[in-house]
């Protein structure tokens, strides 16, 4: 484990947040290439178990940064990895918000959307393989994996109710 | 500006922070289907349309779409603190649950049954991701460009493992420019 320096922790989150075009899974991977493969601040198990325990918290799916922060600094953790998170929404979207009111039809921001949307599924396509295999160890995780996507695109049902299912899976010494 | 805002009631910053409280404590597995049932059916704040566009706005900027939408929505009724009340409440709560559950993470995250549950969690989360990925791909045009791009983002991130600053920096505005290009 490096040594953590909280500063280009801070830093690297703000630029990641500025980047996160299609919201927090698409930064995932460079989250976890700084922090795992880059710095080692967190081995690939903890990384997946800290992700998929803010997944099962209230609130937005974000919150894996603050969880990432608490694990590694406590407080102080908290406000270098959740602070970034804050500063995008809080300039570029007043801004945006602002000239969106006045030129509600630029073509430009059209031209932005369409050409963005391939790369955001590009991105969480990425998010999900490294989770993937930072967790199945055998077909059996990937398995679970699958038999979620089937559920996940044929019904409705709140995901908490796979979370449980998956811990049961967990428990009962399947995975 | 002032005469298009026809719809436009009076709201309290402690209202905005109760409100935003609610939804932020009521998300479990994404904020928007709450977001959605207080703003516009519980509270009748916002039309239907205009939250759609307010979330739309949201998605097309960087960050995490429904802060985004937080920030716009305390800011067009209550000004700086409004989006600050609003924020406070959306993202106060959940930061609180998180460090607790790093707490008891800290403590009993090692313990074998605690493990096994978390390894078949985990796998739930990445299905739940790649079945996000799915259901997006379905509202891509089927012309070669987008799939290209998509793909290219993939390698570079996802198997190259290059830093996203570099990846976005050289496929972002060519993505762009070619979607303007056809728009033309």
């Amino acid at each position: 484990m490096d040594r953590l320096d909280l500063g280009g922790l801070f830093l690297h989150f703000l630029i990641l947040w500025f980047l996160a075009i299609g919201g927090p899974a698409t930064i995932f991977p460079d989250i976890h290439r700084y922090v795992v493969d880059v710095h080692h601040l967190l081995t690939n198990t903890q990384f997946a178990e800290i992700y998929t325990l803010a997944q099962v918290a209230p609130g937005p799916n974000a919150m894996y940064v603050t969880l990432i922060g608490w694990h590694l600094a406590g407080w102080q953790g908290v406000a270098a990895t959740t602070i970034p998170l804050l500063v995008p929404a809080t300039t570029l979207t007043l801004l945006v918000g602002h000239l969106n009111e006045r030129y509600p039809n630029a073509p430009i921001g059209q031209a932005i959307r369409r050409g963005l949307t391939p790369i955001t599924i590009g991105l969480v396509f990425a998010s999900s393989t490294i989770l993937m295999r930072a967790v199945n160890h055998d077909w059996r995780g990937y398995l679970i994996t699958l038999l979620t996507v089937a559920v996940v695109l044929r019904k409705s049902w709140n995901p908490l109710w796979l979370f449980a299912g998956g811990a049961l899976a967990g428990i009962l010494g399947f995975v | 500006m002032e005469q298009k805002e026809l719809h436009k009631p009076n709201v309290s910053r402690f209202a905005l922070f109760l409100a935003f409280s609610r939804i932020s404590l009521s998300s479990f597995g994404g904020a928007i289907f709450w977001a959605r049932r207080e703003l516009v059916e519980r509270q009748r704040w916002i039309t239907e349309r205009e939250f759609i566009e307010m979330f739309t706005l949201g998605q097309l900027l960087p960050g995490p779409n429904v802060l985004n939408l937080t920030v716009m929505f305390g800011y067009r009724f209550a000004g700086w603190t409004g989006a600050a009340a609003s924020v406070a409440g959306f993202l106060g709560w959940p930061c609180l649950v998180v460090v607790g559950m790093g707490v008891l993470y800290q403590h009993y995250g090692a313990l074998p049954q605690v493990q096994q549950a978390l390894t078949g969690m985990s796998s739930v989360a990445a299905g739940l991701l790649l079945a996000t990925v799915v259901k997006l791909a379905m509202v891509l045009p089927r012309h070669w460009r987008p799939w290209l791009f998509g793909a290219l983002a993939f390698v570079g991130v996802g198997v190259m493992r290059w830093p996203l600053l570099w990846v976005m920096g050289a496929l972002a505005p060519w993505a762009v420019f070619a979607a303007w290009k056809e728009q033309e």
